[in-house]
């Protein structure tokens, strides 16, 4: 996501200075930012500030939270705190890794969709289809017959994601199209390739943004929902859905691993949305009434 | 009108014929050897062919798909490959307990969150409006089970107010029927809640800004009546509109929701399919859901004729 966030700033300077004000003056982007911030740190350096995670403890089993075990241990003797905390590279590496294949892909789709009329039609209605199809399921189904791994359940939610960022280009496209300026543009004999990349492109940006942040969230629920029915990443990952699946049958007496991972991954999905919502406010007004 | 009507309701075909394409050939895309997933880690060569041979994979693939969609069309979902039971008749035992679950959930979420979306744009920017735009933020970013085992967690186990887990049939008597769903339907509903509470803010908050609605209130009439009868009206639309978009998160919520409480519905039938790979269930289960989708939505686009004569199609 990161990587697109640079490619506005290369096509047009002056959006850095924008984003540097929206920064600075829009509290709700700033906390986001912050928190996401440093959960990445947290994520980043965890092999360093925690125990090992795989560690099995017979003699320590679901010790409640204490100063040895911050967030306590689970059915296994497990440090839950190392584990949380490992736990938030899945949800990031997902998250992201989600948003930033959806957002290239639904970007080619959606301009190409929005500008060729006659490809729209047809892809246009397989959107449609895959976007009935509720996206944890169709995950699920995906999922059903492969072998588990974190790039399958990438894939998995990619596919559902992908119509909701298609659709919103597409929409910029459609709207960008019947402006003046392109039409100055074509009669003054710019080709359709010139067009698409130089003038209708960089107008998809700010809307693609703000669309592939709540990818990002919804992305890292749908990744710890599977992880939680046993259908996404291996088990031995230590993944929020995981660490919470696991915890499952020991609830009544070790709430704290459920309800601390829980919570992480509120925290994080927060901190995603609440940068979306702020920059949707930010950069573009206008959609903030489309959503 | 009519044509209106019929007009929508052919358009849903092509997007269930997409859904139906979809399943069927994922199954054949999948990388990998499907058959031998399905049939597990250590099958033999045999029990992967006879995988192969139940779920037709040993046809030509147009052939495969003229007999699946033949069957389909007449009700017929296929055969579990674990049971041998047919999917159709599978699915039809635990339609309950969901219908159920997502008819309470849609009830008390509607009859929450409009009154909460209403009571956010009259006072809007004061506390109220506060507390409401917390509750929606945050109603986004919980996932649903942290959120059902924090219930179960304060009024089971700590209040001893309602069952911990399970479902109870309406036949059972209605009172424990819609004790074992309060938690779930909240649970499910969150997400949907806060959908609806900022949609309904959004566009009160516009209905609000009209000359008729100033007019209403310099001419003396009630509060809630303006509210209620004149701006709530006006501003329906919207609030539908996105009533029957958030049947999708119903309906993803389901399959989480009913785990988490232990409920034998078809969000059960999904999980048990998957642990075993029955493809088959997998198969008819998005069918099913996808239907459901699709009819709501088919349901809402024909009440906008209602809701607004001003709309001509």
């Amino acid at each position: 996501m990161s990587a697109v966030i640079e490619d506005v700033t290369a096509s047009r300077p002056s959006s850095l200075e924008a984003l540097g004000h929206a920064l600075r003056r829009n509290p709700t982007i700033f906390i986001g930012a912050t928190l996401l911030a440093l959960l990445v740190i947290m994520a980043a350096v965890a092999p360093w500030i925690t125990a090992d995670p795989f560690r099995l403890s017979p003699i320590n089993r679901l010790r409640p939270p204490s100063e040895r075990w911050w967030f306590g241990t689970d059915q296994f003797g497990r440090d839950v705190f190392a584990r949380t905390i490992h736990g938030a590279r899945v949800s990031l590496v997902i998250g992201l890794s989600v948003a930033f294949i959806s957002s290239v892909l639904g970007l080619a789709i959606g301009l190409v969709c929005g500008y060729f009329r006659a490809v729209d039609a047809v892809v246009m209605r397989v959107m449609d289809g895959l976007m009935a199809i509720p996206s944890i399921l169709l995950a699920i189904a995906l999922i059903t017959l492969t072998r588990p791994g974190l790039g399958i359940v990438i894939v998995a939610i990619v596919i559902p994601e992908l119509p909701r960022i298609a659709r919103v280009v597409r929409s910029v496209v459609l709207s960008i199209r019947s402006q003046p300026f392109i039409e100055s543009a074509v009669s003054g004999g710019t080709g359709d390739g010139m067009l698409l990349v130089r003038h209708i492109l960089p107008n998809t940006l700010a809307p693609l943004i703000v669309q592939s942040t709540y990818v990002c969230a919804s992305a890292m629920l749908i990744e710890a929902g599977l992880s939680f029915l046993g259908a996404g990443v291996p088990p031995e990952i230590p993944s929020w859905g995981n660490i919470i699946a696991q915890g499952r049958t020991f609830f009544q007496i070790a709430p704290w691993s459920i309800l601390i991972p829980g919570a992480f991954l509120a925290l994080t999905v927060l901190a995603v949305n609440m940068l979306g919502d702020g920059l949707r406010d930010r950069l573009d007004p206008r959609l903030a009434r489309r959503m | 009108m009519v044509a209106y009507i019929v007009r929508r309701m052919l358009a849903t075909i092509p997007v269930m014929a997409v859904v139906a394409v979809f399943v069927f050939f994922l199954l054949r895309l999948a990388p990998g050897d499907p058959a031998a997933i399905i049939a597990g880690e250590d099958a033999t060569g045999e029990a992967i062919a006879a995988v192969r041979a139940k779920l037709g994979l040993d046809r030509p693939v147009l052939e495969q798909f003229g007999v699946w969609l033949y069957g389909l069309v007449q009700g017929d979902f296929g055969t579990s490959i674990f049971s041998n039971l047919p999917v159709g008749r599978l699915i039809a035992q635990r339609i309950e307990p969901t219908l159920a679950l997502t008819v309470s959930t849609l009830l008390v979420a509607v009859c929450l969150a409009i009154p909460l979306g209403v009571l956010a744009a009259w006072r809007a920017g004061r506390w109220a409006d506060r507390v409401v735009m917390v509750f929606v933020v945050m109603g986004f970013a919980l996932p649903g089970f942290l959120v059902g085992y924090v219930l179960i967690y304060v009024f089971s186990i700590k209040l001893g107010w309602l069952p911990v887990q399970g479902y109870r049939p309406i036949s059972e008597g209605f009172l424990p029927f819609a004790e074992s769903l309060v938690l779930p339907s909240l649970t499910l509903g969150i997400a949907y809640m806060a959908l609806i509470a900022r949609i309904t803010r959004a566009s009160m908050l516009e209905v609000l800004s009209q000359d008729y609605i100033r007019t209403a209130n310099s001419k003396g009439l009630e509060t809630r009546r303006v509210l209620m009868l004149h701006a709530l009206r006006n501003a329906s639309v919207p609030i539908v509109t996105v009533i029957g978009i958030g049947v999708a998160l119903l309906i993803s919520g389901v399959v989480i929701t009913e785990t988490v409480f232990n409920i034998p519905g078809l969000g059960r039938l999904t999980v048990d399919a998957v642990l075993k790979r029955d493809y088959p269930i997998v198969q008819g289960l998005i069918i099913v859901f996808a239907g459901a989708k699709v009819l709501v939505n088919l349901l809402i686009d024909i009440s906008y004729v209602f809701l607004d004569p001003r709309i001509r199609y």
